[in-house]
């Protein structure tokens, strides 16, 4: 197959999955954009940060850092903490990621919750490169954000646009991948495992402290339980080979 | 603030994102062989973490005042209804979407 139209057709392929994370983000991508542009901080700033950041909670917790006293480490620390859940990413994707070549830094550098929710679940289709299948669903999951934080910029406080509970669609595509995982009996228990341990440590700690914890507790029951998931999950390993 | 230091905030904040981004690859590099209970966790996450990102969508939802949750509840179990019934993702992530935002608008 030649290089442009290998490049093709695992685009054709990638941009479906895609569609929800579109409206997701041109929705919270441009409320972001024009939240900045309401601090003062115009569409160039917002395209600024979200090419350099990309990364949407702790962009939400920056504009108030941006319109508070100077403090840089504080921001470091701030975004280290919301953000430390990607460790677990970059753990699940290691094996995935390996022998992408020079896309994989891209790969890693865009690594957002919702493209992880795809590229950790997803395979690519039957003679469908799966680098470039990988690369496209990250690339254009980062220029939907980085696109509609721009817009939202520009428009400013030109336009009110009342979508309220649009962002809901992310919930809900969260929801779907689960839905999806579940139909394997495999996942079952570590899907089990991460509800249950997320909504203890959200009841015990709060919405505002929970994922640490949750991590921790998450890595420890799984580390526990690893007799038994290994087990299932060598059993099913070997089903898909015979 | 100055634009030098908006600048070096922007810097701060994405250097705190991509030390979590990149760190386990660059402790795993793919000339290494991965530690077998890494490799295993490598495994067992995707569907964990999925589960956590459900709930962290919800984090700050009052079951206890307001609306209950309500909204949130009935569409979610809209999404599991039609996922069962068609298992068709993007049909499925649309009717929940739409469901809840006109329920927003009633009951929010």
């Amino acid at each position: 197959m030649s290089g442009n139209h290998e490049k093709r057709a695992a685009l054709k392929a990638a941009f479906p999955h895609t569609v929800p994370i579109l409206t997701g983000f041109a929705f919270l991508g441009m409320v972001y954009g024009m939240l900045m542009a309401s601090k003062g901080y115009g569409a160039g700033w917002s395209l600024l940060m979200s090419m350099v950041v990309f990364g949407g909670s702790i962009q939400y917790v920056a504009v108030t850092l941006l319109t508070a006293a100077f403090n840089p480490i504080q921001a470091l620390i701030l975004s280290l903490t919301i953000n430390a859940r990607h460790l677990f990413y970059g753990i699940s994707m290691l094996k995935k990621y390996t022998g992408t070549g020079r896309l994989k830094y891209f790969l890693i550098f865009a690594l957002c919750d919702e493209t992880y929710s795809l590229t950790s679940t997803k395979e690519p289709p039957e003679g469908i490169s799966a680098k470039w299948f990988y690369f496209w669903i990250t690339f254009l999951d980062y220029s939907y954000w980085v696109i509609a934080s721009f817009a939202g910029g520009l428009l400013g406080g030109l336009i009110r646009i009342d979508l309220e509970g649009l962002d809901f669609v992310l919930t809900a595509l969260f929801v779907v991948l689960f839905l999806e995982q579940w139909r394997e009996k495999e996942n079952r228990l570590p899907a089990a495992i991460g509800l249950l341990c997320s909504v203890i440590s959200l009841v015990v700690f709060g919405a505002d402290n929970f994922i640490i914890p949750a991590m921790i507790l998450l890595a420890v029951s799984l580390l526990c339980g690893k007799s038994r998931l290994s087990k299932q999950y060598h059993s099913q390993k070997a089903g898909e080979e015979k | 603030m100055s634009t030098v230091q908006v600048i070096i905030m922007i810097l701060a904040l994405a250097a705190g994102v991509m030390v979590t981004r990149f760190v386990p690859f660059v402790l795993f590099p793919e000339n290494r062989q991965v530690p077998k209970t890494v490799e295993y966790l490598g495994s067992v996450l995707p569907p964990a973490v999925i589960a956590l990102l459900v709930v962290y969508c919800l984090r700050n939802v009052d079951f206890l005042h307001g609306s209950f949750g309500l909204p949130e509840i009935l569409s979610i179990l809209a999404i599991c209804g039609l996922h069962t019934w068609k298992r068709n993702s993007l049909l499925s992530i649309a009717g929940g979407t739409i469901l809840y935002m006109i329920l927003l608008h009633f009951i929010g």
